[in-house]
């Protein structure tokens, strides 16, 4: 994954989370959203009896697609090229980025109305825009409010989870101003205020912007249909109201058929916000009338991550979130600490793979979890992410220290002898084990204190009572 | 049937008093215990940390180890979670085959490659029965599920006068689908007042080498898992995990809260009887009854027949 600049030269993930565990106002928010939208998901996914099947067959029909996703792309490119769209092809984030440069550059507008997309964000799109003269203006809310912020999302779903009202209210009155229409003199942190302060400053920008760019949900490659599903009505309004339509999706985002939608169509609210339906689902085939139509497909890594037999089964990621809402260390470490747009569990799979791990923070997201299999569970496409994250591991370069005792470890545990003997001498220098103990395992003993190393080993005792008879 | 006990390293080495119960309480119950001597470690510090080729070799020994017995009982919801779980995954990966497909709805069939709408989806597959191995080889069984299953003893003729608290570790919650057999063993306890834990399935923190990895953010979960146990005003938190108890204990111990870690089989070998072990004699005949009698009182265990202090707290 080439893109987004934003990230590059960030600490490792422990660091970065060792920062965010001491912030009370962040760690208080993350705790109370994750937790609320938690409990929705859990309540909408046990009213269906077929869950477990659904389940079963949004995994299955994902892998179907991704076995034979050259085939289904270019049937959704026949499809969408029938229906008067145009598609290009983008093998990297550059040349997505110099495709959707080239074809606002070509209406002749210097600004873009968006609609929340993670492969826009995984790309840098915003910022390629702006170094050629285009400003793109965000329209869902929580990405207005990242972007006002000047800020990064932390969350695929609740972008400015880490954000609470009053300091949206501040973001709001300091910001909106140079943005567009300014935030009302008397605005107050009450959140119906606050959406309506949003509202206006957006209705003004959708219908004065000529060029919309969005992502998209799935694509259907029987008609050639894209599908966004979302909350606010924005994206209906981005969607609709432009001249030029510009869609940015990755190649993974396939279905077969319309059929295969409507699996989707139960897994992924119920999945993402906890809702039995979205408020919104808009479908597109090609260019409507009077409008243009262009589809760029993004790969940026995605066919590497289709070789790995393991890896691969993140691509049937349909970006609901459920992981994160789950998972006990992204509720405490919060999502800028994963150094990229895809934060939680399925970040931690999805950028090492997409990006590579050269980089110490690359290297140290498949380590991000204590594999407590939380998020598999919810997973309505069950990616196993626990044995994704282990099979990253096995790639990842290991620190020296580490890679020593590990040797070591194995070696004493090669011969039971090794052990037995290893077991003695901690027996013997039981008194004299510090209470702090040195280099990496200090992290142990910062927090925690150390077990009483036992006089005896329980195979030293088996041996010397004869299994406890004597 | 030959019962190999696989004590797991850091039980064998730090904590041998949980391989001890173990050995009380199934002899208790009729079994013959044997420890294969040339047992280590099932390998999951290294797999789960990225050192296959040393994870792969123990793997390999755990099998050679224990290839001629009829079941393997593991007092670690997580070895056993590996040795079972993923083992099969290694094999797997090893031989070429599709690595990525494990998990609870593992079919593994191929995907039909024809015409779109040429494949039908499956009908969700439950979790394997527990005990079920997907490789030939002796069953590995978690300690409860061996009591329960195997033996179908609910009541193992423990007594433990204290108030406990339980938490399910992630391994063997959502790894071996303990479900609650564990609860159902330590409510048959006499004596042992069981107090529900908040958030209970909430990871500690310990995750192996997570802990020294990433030691804020494990330290943070252990701070909220610490202050649901105290809200409870337990005196023990019992676990299947020893290697979870060390990282909960070791908290909980450094915060002076005066709360003690037990694994599950230390409780279900207590008895009024001090020593213990004097009982397994008489109790031979439990187990062959225990099937049928499952509902009623292990009161065997109790050589002097009176019942004391069972409110006595």
């Amino acid at each position: 994954m080439s893109g987004n600049a934003a990230f590059l030269g960030m600490p490792a993930f422990p660091r970065n989370a060792a920062a965010a565990v001491q912030d009370s106002q962040l760690r208080f928010n993350l705790r109370k959203a994750t937790r609320t939208i938690r409990g929705r998901r859990a309540s909408v996914v046990a009213e269906l009896p077929d869950w477990a099947e659904l389940r079963a067959a949004g995994r299955q029909i994902k892998d179907h697609t991704l076995r034979n996703l050259d085939r289904y792309l270019l049937q959704l490119e026949e499809a969408v090229t029938a229906a008067g769209g145009h598609v290009h092809w983008a093998a990297d984030a550059a040349e997505a980025n110099r495709i959707v440069t080239g074809l606002v550059r070509a209406t002749g507008e210097t600004s873009v109305v968006k609609v929340k997309s993670m492969a826009t964000q995984e790309i840098g799109l915003n910022e390629a825009l702006g170094r050629a003269g285009v400003t793109a203006y965000e329209t869902d809310l929580a990405e207005l409010i990242v972007q006002l912020g000047d800020d990064w999302p932390s969350h695929i779903l609740v972008p400015a989870i880490h954000r609470n009202r009053s300091e949206i209210r501040e973001i709001f009155r300091a910001k909106m101003a140079a943005w567009g229409r300014p935030a009302p003199g008397e605005l107050t942190d009450d959140p119906r205020a606050l959406a309506e302060a949003a509202r206006l400053h957006l209705r003004e920008r959708f219908l004065s912007t000529k060029v919309a760019i969005s992502g998209a949900n799935f694509m259907i490659a029987e008609t050639g249909t894209l599908v966004v599903l979302e909350s606010e009505g924005n994206g209906r309004m981005c969607l609709t109201l432009p001249e030029t339509l510009i869609s940015v999706v990755g190649i993974e985002k396939l279905l077969p058929t319309w059929r295969d939608l409507e699996v989707f169509l139960q897994l992924l609210p119920r999945s993402s916000t906890g809702e039995r339906m979205n408020p919104y689902t808009s479908t597109w085939t090609g260019a409507a009338e009077g409008q243009e139509f262009h589809l760029v497909l993004l790969d940026n890594g995605r066919t590497r991550v289709l070789a790995d037999e393991v890896g691969r089964q993140a691509l049937r990621c349909i970006r609901c979130s459920a992981c994160l809402n789950v998972c006990p260390v992204y509720e405490r470490a919060g999502g800028h600490a994963y150094g990229s747009v895809y934060p939680g569990p399925i970040g931690a799979i999805l950028t090492p793979q997409l990006r590579g791990m050269a980089s110490e923070l690359d290297a140290s997201l498949p380590y991000a979890s204590s594999l407590c299999g939380a998020c598999f569970d919810v997973c309505p496409v069950a990616i196993d992410i626990p044995e994704v994250l282990v099979h990253l591991r096995g790639k990842a370069r290991h620190p020296r220290a580490e890679r020593l005792g590990m040797r070591a470890a194995g070696w004493v545990f090669d011969r039971p002898a090794r052990l037995a003997g290893a077991q003695r001498l901690a027996g013997r220098l039981r008194r004299f084990v510090p209470g702090r103990l040195p280099g990496p395992l200090a992290a142990w003993t910062d927090t925690r204190d150390l077990p009483d190393i036992p006089a005896e080993s329980f195979r030293d005792w088996w041996n010397r009572t004869n299994g406890g008879t004597r | 049937m030959r019962v190999a006990l696989f004590v797991t390293c850091v039980n064998d080495t730090l904590f041998p008093g949980t391989g001890q119960a173990v050995v009380t309480l199934l002899r208790r119950l009729g079994c013959d215990v044997d420890f294969p001597t040339a047992q280590t470690c099932c390998g999951q510090m290294h797999l789960n940390t990225g050192y296959l080729a040393e994870g792969r070799r123990l793997a390999r020994h755990f099998a050679d180890v224990f290839a001629g017995y009829d079941a393997v009982v593991v007092p670690s919801g997580s070895c056993a979670a590996m040795v079972r779980e993923q083992y099969p995954k290694l094999a797997r990966a090893a031989s070429g085959g599709h690595g990525g497909h494990g998990g609870h709805e593992t079919g593994g069939g191929p995907v039909p490659s024809g015409a779109a709408g040429g494949y039908e989806p499956r009908a969700g597959e439950p979790a394997p029965p527990a005990g079920e191995s997907a490789e030939a080889g002796p069953r590995v069984y978690e300690l409860s599920e061996f009591l329960l299953d195997v033996l179908g003893a609910e009541d193992v003729g423990a007594y433990f006068p204290h108030r406990v608290t339980y938490h399910p570790t992630c391994h063997s919650l959502r790894g071996l689908r303990l479900g609650d057999r564990p609860l159902r063993l330590l409510e048959r306890v006499r004596g042992l007042e069981l107090v529900p834990l908040p958030e209970s399935e909430e990871c500690c923190g310990f995750g192996g080498t997570f802990a020294v990895k990433n030691p804020a953010v494990s330290a943070a979960m252990c701070a909220d898992k610490v202050r649901n146990i105290m809200d409870t005003g337990a005196e023990v938190v019992c676990a299947t995990d020893n290697s979870c108890l060390m990282h909960i204990g070791g908290t909980l111990r450094r915060q002076r809260t005066g709360v003690r870690t037990m694994h599950l089989a230390e409780i279900l070998a207590a008895t009024e009887d001090p020593a213990g072990t004097a009982a397994a004699g008489a109790a031979r005949g439990v187990a062959e009854d225990a099937a049928t009698t499952a509902g009623e009182d292990g009161a065997v265990t109790r050589d002097d027949g009176a019942v004391t202090g069972e409110d006595g707290r």
